[in-house]
């Protein structure tokens, strides 16, 4: 791309065609360094739900982040933690729409998303994503 | 010690309820905290955090009283019966009988706390938030029994005729001040955040705990605001 821009710049002849490539390349490029950049924020605000999410969890379930660290996607949350009711399950919820700025409607809620940690963490993050 | 303090009804009549009472020591001269507790499933989650606050209170020489109001904790009356304009006024009658001179409102406790003594609120909790949670509650239960239904369509059925959720028989009048309750201050109370105390809060919890580092925290706050040479 450097080198086709370079070309066509050392070309110079003040055509149309020759002008547009010189200035076609660097907003390709800007695009490609918006995009990694724009993906590289996505990565940190789905990180930053990840924490804040397991922060919540420790809360609701009274344990330490050490404890909390290891769930992973699969970790089965209501109908598998006994003290997870549907009364902590309401705070959790609201929580959740306080600290991650989200809104949680009544049909949004369903066994899916809450039964294990991987599919809570999809749903906020589906959720942050529509702000 | 456990005393009883009486309480006037809105349809006429009164009805005993218990007060949690700890002396205080010299250092306070008259000084007397009257604590406003948490509300609903609030209440059961921060009881022994109360407890632990109280007894540090004493420790620290500082006088204090929980009352129950009709229909909480171990108060005989429906809980369907009041509301929080009666409540209100019944804290201020508990101030009275019971020598209060300052009041701490626990999270929901501030929709009810009397505007006229100075204090605290501690994490102040509006009406719709407490309902909110409790709401969905309802309808967590209802779709693990198979029945839909909807924020909406219960709020209706509480405004209108009063409605259980979570456990609690919230009468229309309840149900409906609540939707709309703020906490109020006056400009005498002070506003405690969870913040200022560290760790996270004890209402969140799916089962009741304890934490005697917040409970110290939370009473140095108080008794230093209200130590003689403060």
């Amino acid at each position: 791309m450097i080198e086709q821009s370079g070309t066509d710049a050392g070309a110079d002849t003040g055509k149309d065609s020759s002008n547009e490539t010189p200035k076609g390349a660097p907003e390709e490029m800007a695009i490609n360094a918006e995009q990694r950049a724009a993906h590289e924020a996505a990565e940190i605000a789905a990180a930053k739900i990840d924490a804040d999410l397991k922060q919540i969890l420790c809360d609701v379930l009274g344990l330490d982040m050490d404890e909390v660290a290891d769930f992973d996607e699969d970790t089965g949350l209501f109908g598998h933690l006994p003290e997870l009711d549907s009364m902590a399950v309401a705070g959790l919820l609201t929580e959740m729409e306080d600290r991650l700025d989200i809104i949680i409607e009544d049909e949004d809620v369903d066994g899916e998303m809450l039964e294990t940690y991987g599919g809570l963490l999809g749903f906020a993050q589906t959720k942050a994503a529509e702000r | 010690m456990i005393s009883q303090w009486t309480c006037a009804r809105a349809k006429g009549g009164t009805s005993k309820e218990l007060a949690l009472q700890f002396d205080g020591g010299p250092a306070f001269g008259d000084h007397k905290l009257l604590i406003i507790p948490a509300l609903f499933d609030e209440a059961n989650k921060l009881r022994r955090q109360t407890m632990l606050l109280m007894r540090e209170l004493n420790a620290a020489g500082l006088a204090s009283a929980l009352p129950d109001f009709p229909g909480m904790n171990e108060s005989l009356a429906p809980l369907s019966d009041q509301s929080l304009s009666q409540w209100r006024a019944d804290a201020v009658m508990a101030a009275g009988q019971l020598g209060a001179t300052h009041v701490l409102a626990i999270r929901g406790g501030a929709l009810i706390a009397p505007v006229e003594l100075p204090g605290w609120h501690y994490a102040p909790a509006s009406g719709a938030r407490l309902l909110r949670n409790m709401l969905r509650s309802r309808i967590l239960s209802s779709k693990e029994a198979g029945r839909e239904e909807s924020t909406a369509q219960l709020g209706e059925i509480g405004r209108k005729d009063g409605i259980e959720l979570a456990g609690w028989q919230f009468g229309a009048a309840m149900f409906g001040e609540l939707q709309d309750a703020d906490p109020v201050t006056s400009g005498q109370q002070t506003v405690i955040a969870q913040s200022d105390l560290g760790g996270a809060g004890l209402w969140l919890r799916a089962e009741a705990g304890e934490d005697m580092a917040q409970a110290k925290s939370l009473a140095a706050l108080i008794t230093d605001a209200l130590a003689p040479d403060a």
